[in-house]
């Protein structure tokens, strides 16, 4: 059974289609079991977002980045080649690197002072001539673990845990267009901006996923935002939010609109001035110089959530978030959150870039922390699951293309999950 | 004001704005603000001198900004903090320096404990106020709130003033 694709009659997600009905257990958010399950079915067998290459600069540059329940070492060695580590000293498994970002040539554990290289190669160990037999590590057993899989698309580093998976590129499928779509915004290559956005909510990671392309909320969750872009004086545009929802395949989505914000890369707004109408012709002027005029007034006018199965979100919209997290517990989850903008981009676009990103973005923004008490109040109705089992994600399920405002783009996540995770669950006591 | 302000005026002052934030007479705290103030919160990973125009905050308001997130702080719609959080902002380590021709530089430490749903938070860290002399007092130019914390976990939101 191992392996089997459930039909539509699984335990936790219900599809009637004739009737445009989408319904998902709400024990999937509670259940411990549950959590088992994605962390053998999905966090331990699909691609996952490591990191951006403009963080490892210089050869030698290292970061250390929790991921999928691992700590990982993330680094550039002196040869230039990207490499990553599991954080577990080879010897007696302590974490190894417990900075978070450095350069370095070598790391020791200063438990009993084991040295690696950059390459993870075993240096030296205190007593390593006197004391070990000839040949120690001729096996390399005693070298850095590197993760089973590491490999890039255009810039975004992932790890996958499975040997056995399909490249990154055929992971990606439909959404590598949506990575060329942020990707092709600079000429030089798009950075990382300094400063982490780390912050923890007390709900199920799934949440965060829903929501973070769910154009369904933003007129009543985000009306205090709504209000703030009218208050002030020329950031809004006559532009309304409108546009669609596709589903990129492999449990990857995207909502692509326009919407009333200035967008740094290239959209202008009155509150620019300008001083800041020269600098966004300017740069919309090189966008299209370099991918025609059409793809050029794609990149610039629309915006974009992306997101990427499971949990890899690009929010390429009033300026552009990377966002990944993982849950702690069924009811807590833990997100970074980086800014991320081309790496020619003037002093005046980054500040506007940066002013852009903290009006609806992150835990001080106008906007996220009223998604995070929408979430947290999602967990806390999801205690009644037994009496109220069911959510609801039915929008816009019976129209031939749906809109921003529909949910077709959580129904792709849901049904990638219970693909995923109800073969696992059926493949469970198997024999193999 | 020809004379700097003694420590214990710059702390009566600095106990008078954790009043103001605590009972959530929010309009009146802003009017501590000059024209030309900013509220900055950093992200919990950045060096001390990090500037928000080229690294990413977790709050920085210019002055509008300020006004605007008082005003959706008094709204039924800001969610975050409907119904409102009791909060209790403790300031103490106050130390006061000369900072330019007329202004001073006030360093202290600060604790805020927010309490909603029954769960308390906790902000903890050091606060950079520079303050001005003005006919009604001493007003603030500057608030920087650097966070002695990695990252907000469990907090998830800084959805009260620090």
């Amino acid at each position: 059974m191992a392996g089997r694709v459930p039909d539509d009659g699984s335990d936790f997600v219900k599809i009637d289609r004739s009737r445009g009905r989408f319904k998902v257990s709400r024990r999937a958010f509670v259940d411990e079991s549950i959590l088992s399950a994605e962390r053998a079915a999905i966090f331990d067998k699909c691609w996952l977002y490591l990191g951006h290459d403009s963080e490892l600069a210089a050869p030698g540059a290292f970061l250390t980045r929790a991921v999928g329940g691992r700590n990982l070492i993330f680094n550039r060695d002196s040869a230039g080649t990207v490499r990553s580590f599991v954080n577990s000293c080879p010897h007696r498994g302590m974490r190894l690197c417990r900075d978070r970002a450095g350069k370095a040539k070598h790391f020791q554990c200063f438990y009993h002072g084991w040295i690696f290289g950059n390459d993870g190669k075993l240096i030296d160990q205190p007593g390593g001539e006197s004391d070990y037999a000839p040949g120690f590590n001729a096996d390399c057993t005693a070298d850095l673990v590197p993760v089973p899989r590491l490999e890039q698309y255009r810039q975004f580093w992932f790890v996958c845990f499975d040997r056995n998976a399909v490249p990154l590129a055929d992971y990606l499928g439909g959404a590598r267009d949506y990575l060329d779509l942020t990707a092709d915004q600079s000429e030089a290559g798009m950075a990382i901006i300094g400063g982490t956005q780390e912050y923890g909510i007390r709900a199920n990671w799934k949440l965060l996923v829903e929501n973070s392309y769910d154009g369904y909320h933003a007129m009543t969750t985000h009306a205090s935002y709504l209000d703030y872009l009218r208050n002030t004086v020329g950031s809004l545009s006559r532009t309304p939010i409108d546009g669609v929802a596709r589903d990129l395949g492999n449990g990857h989505a995207v909502v692509e609109y326009t919407a009333p914000w200035g967008r740094p890369v290239a959209s202008w707004i009155p509150m620019w001035g300008e001083e800041g109408r020269r600098e966004i012709d300017a740069i919309r002027q090189r966008l299209a110089s370099r991918h025609g005029e059409a793809r050029a007034e794609r990149i610039a006018l629309k915006s974009r959530n992306i997101g990427i199965f499971p949990n890899l979100v690009i929010n390429d919209v009033m300026a552009v978030t990377v966002r990944t997290f993982y849950p702690a517990a069924t009811d807590y989850l833990e997100v970074n959150a980086w800014a991320i903008g081309p790496s020619e981009e003037s002093e005046w676009a980054r500040k506007f870039r940066l002013f852009n990103f903290l009006e609806f973005l992150g835990p001080g923004g106008f906007a996220t922390p009223d998604d995070v008490e929408a979430l947290e109040n999602c967990q806390r109705g999801y205690r009644n699951h037994a009496e109220a089992p069911w959510n609801d994600i039915s929008k816009g399920m019976l129209k031939n293309e749906p809109r921003v405002t529909d949910e077709l783009q959580i129904r792709a996540f849901w049904t990638q999950w219970n693909q995923r995770v109800a073969a696992h669950r059926h493949g469970e006591g198997a024999p193999s | 004001m020809s004379t700097p302000a003694s420590r214990s005026e710059v702390e009566d002052f600095l106990y008078q704005e954790a009043s103001l934030l605590d009972e959530w007479r929010l309009p009146e705290w802003l009017a501590l603000f000059t024209e030309d103030a900013h509220y900055l919160v950093p992200a919990t990973d950045l060096p001390a001198d990090a500037s928000p125009d080229e690294n990413l905050f977790y709050i920085a308001d210019d002055r509008h900004r300020l006004e605007q997130r008082v005003a959706r702080l008094m709204k039924k719609s800001g969610h975050s903090e409907q119904p409102r959080s009791k909060t209790r902002h403790m300031v103490n380590n106050v130390r006061v320096a000369a900072c330019g021709a007329d202004a001073l530089s006030v360093t202290s430490a600060f604790a805020v404990y927010r309490t909603k749903d029954g769960v308390t938070d906790l902000y903890v860290g050091k606060a950079l106020h520079e303050l001005v002399p003005s006919a009604g007092g001493l007003r603030i130019r500057k608030k920087l709130c650097a966070l002695d914390l990695d990252g907000l976990r469990p907090q998830g939101r800084i959805s009260i003033i620090l």
